[in-house]
């Protein structure tokens, strides 16, 4: 990233050095406003109910309080279930891992047909798919969930995996056909007199090089099938609830007091997977999204 | 080893043709250059060799064995790409081994040819590199090795050194001609380069819109262009081609004017019979640059012509300097001796060597 850019003789003088100043202060206030709701979440989740109703909002706790965070992963009542969050975060695994890998998966591999095996009607399927990324969630609501009980798979968590591929399917593809298509067809004619097939050049050649795309599209993946609250509260009953689901039913309980601190935790809880993809495979979703832009 | 034959190819995308019946048979272990300027279907005719691109009509054999349905892994054809098409993943190595790898070679047998290869195109110290970390030359070489290190029947190399610097071109230039000399393959070579395809070729098919316009040695090709295009592409600088009239005065001649007067180019004999009785027919006069010297600049041959006309530009090139001037609304390139003082403005007594002037049909452009 940098580098390139160090050696560019920039402004100097009162003026300039007022700006940057400027801009730094600027820069500064923004991660903070930003920071803040987290800052708030993560005090609040280490504060006693006490110390919640008589405390400030920013106040920082009086003391390490983890009794909140157990009681969000293994005590919290979800309806009539009181084993926490539990359960339902590795409902959520079971679900996210296959389906990213699925639809990460299908999506190079309909890259690739569709920039490197050209057949006709390849830009009219594309079109399709890459419509399929603008069909809002609720539109397909009913017909899916027609599917899945034609399937008998309704209410299960392969059903929803099925849901989050098919979903997922237009924006993996979209992201890999744009890689592939900055791969020069030459590579592949070479791969054909080399002897290699459709899935040895597949393999052997386009996937090594893909590996920033894998990574952008692993974490947008995951990132929406974690995330994703709609489609598992209307495919999933009780004990299939993804994680998402779960909070909500902590959160939004109508019974008992309101116990703050642990709607907190249980809100980080189910936020941290998403957060730590991003820090294993950030990098690789910068480079991604700069890739394309100079040609290396 | 295999010599090629292409029979009758027609290539049409949509209502588009971009060959128009080709016919050629190139002999086993002959280095054919395809030359043509962009867009005349040279590098669409390589790809339809090597199997990359369906042909829409014809017939493609390399040897006895018609190949036109044969994919191109089975064609034992290697090639040589414009960009080098390296693995950017594999080291030099793996990217010399994977077709061997694909085919299914022993490790032992892999080793060996790598090591062989390596030798010939001095390569050895970059084997465990990655393409990124190599030279445009230093790819090159890779990429040749790649080739060669399969053994094939047929080598089919696609402007392998356009993307290179002038003069490092040169010398791959030369390496390719001694690499051909000593293993003396077939060898199918495109190239936009007329200089590269004169110093390269055995014989050389010029292409033009879809159609050869002449296939023959480097020689025919230079001093027997079948028409306007072939002559006015190879050579450089190009031949100097005159819109004139045949005329009738006690010997025929060629008459090119403008406003600074007409002149009268004298067609020594074999070139007069082929027009004569033509007194007053349009013609294209083609004189290449090198025919047109200063007074006293070439040998002294029974059919020189001189004439004057003022220097528009001067430009030296080291060994010879070119003068530009114009005739009959054209401009003439004419290749002097340096020591030819000439001065832009000035008017300079030019001379011909009518002997190897060619004269063309000015409507169809064939040779006359």
């Amino acid at each position: 990233m940098s580098g390139a850019t160090d050696g560019i003789v920039r402004a100097s003088g009162a003026g300039s050095r007022f700006l940057r100043i400027l801009l730094f202060a600027l820069l500064i206030l923004f991660a903070l406003y930003y920071l803040l709701p987290f800052f708030v979440m993560l005090a609040t989740s280490l504060k006693t109910l006490d110390e919640i109703r008589t405390g400030s909002l920013i106040s920082l706790p009086s003391s390490l309080n983890l009794q909140p965070w157990v009681e969000a992963w293994s005590g919290a009542c979800v309806g009539v279930r009181c084993d926490g969050l539990q359960p339902y975060f590795w409902n959520s695994v079971l679900i996210a891992i296959p389906g990213v890998a699925i639809s990460t998966f299908l999506g190079a591999i309909a890259g690739y047909a569709l920039t490197k095996w050209r057949f006709r009607g390849a830009n009219i399927i594309f079109a399709l798919m890459l419509f399929g990324a603008f069909i809002p969630f609720q539109v397909v609501l009913l017909p899916m969930a027609r599917t899945l009980g034609f399937l008998g798979i309704a209410g299960t968590l392969a059903g929803l995996i099925l849901v989050h591929v098919v979903y997922g399917l237009a924006f993996t593809t979209l992201f890999f056909r744009n890689f592939f298509v900055s791969v020069p067809d030459a590579l592949v004619h070479a791969a054909k007199l080399d002897g290699a097939g459709f899935f040895a050049i597949f393999f052997r050649i386009l996937v090594p090089m893909a590996i920033p795309t894998f990574g952008i599209t692993v974490i947008w993946q995951f990132t929406q099938i974690w995330n994703d609250f709609l489609f598992g509260v209307a495919f999933t009953v009780g004990d299939s609830n993804p994680v998402t689901v779960a909070l909500n039913n902590v959160v939004n309980t109508s019974t008992g007091v309101k116990q703050y601190n642990v709607d907190m935790a249980a809100a980080i809880i189910a936020a941290l997977p998403t957060l730590l993809v991003y820090v294993v495979a950030g990098r690789y979703f910068l480079r991604g999204l700069a890739a394309g832009a100079v040609k290396g | 080893m295999s010599g090629v034959t292409l029979e009758n190819v027609w290539k049409r995308f949509g209502t588009t043709e971009v060959l128009k019946g080709i016919d050629l048979a190139f002999e086993p272990g002959e280095f054919v250059v395809l030359v043509g300027p962009s867009g005349c279907g040279k590098s669409t005719l390589l790809n339809i060799v090597a199997g990359l691109e369906t042909l829409t009509e014809g017939e493609v054999r390399i040897g006895d064995r018609v190949v036109t349905h044969v994919p191109p892994k089975d064609r034992d054809i290697a090639m040589v790409f414009q960009s080098y098409s390296l693995y950017p993943t594999k080291s030099v190595r793996r990217n010399i081994t994977f077709g061997m790898e694909m085919r299914g070679v022993d490790k032992a047998k892999q080793d060996k040819s790598v090591a062989d290869v390596a030798a010939l195109l001095h390569i050895e110290p970059l084997l465990d590199r990655k393409p990124a970390q190599l030279s445009g030359g230093q790819r090159q070489r890779v990429a040749m090795a790649r080739a060669l290190v399969r053994d094939p029947d047929l080598f089919l190399f696609d402007e392998p050194l356009s993307n290179l610097d002038a003069k490092l071109r040169i010398e791959m230039r030369t390496e390719i001609k001694k690499l051909h000399q000593r293993i003396q393959k077939s060898v199918i070579y495109v190239t936009h380069d007329q200089i590269e395809a004169m110093t390269l070729a055995s014989r050389i098919a010029v292409m033009d819109q879809g159609h050869v316009r002449q296939f023959a040695t480097p020689d025919e090709i230079y001093e027997n262009p079948a028409d306007l295009f072939v002559a006015s592409f190879m050579g450089s600088p190009p031949m100097n081609i005159l819109s004139g009239r045949i005329v009738d005065e006690g010997g025929l001649a060629v008459e090119v004017s403008d406003e600074a007067g007409p002149v009268r180019f004298p067609l020594p004999d074999p070139l007069a019979r082929s027009v004569a009785g033509a007194a007053g027919r349009s013609v294209k006069l083609g004189l290449r640059p090198e025919t047109i010297t200063g007074r006293d600049g070439q040998q002294r041959v029974a059919d020189l012509f001189a004439f004057e006309r003022r220097i528009e530009v001067i430009e030296p090139t080291g060994p010879d300097t070119m003068l530009i001037t114009s005739l009959g609304g054209e401009e003439l390139i004419a290749r002097v001796r340096p020591e030819d003082r000439a001065q832009v403005g000035q008017p300079f007594a030019f001379e011909v060597n009518m002997a190897k002037a060619k004269l063309f049909d000015a409507e169809s452009g064939r040779r006359l």
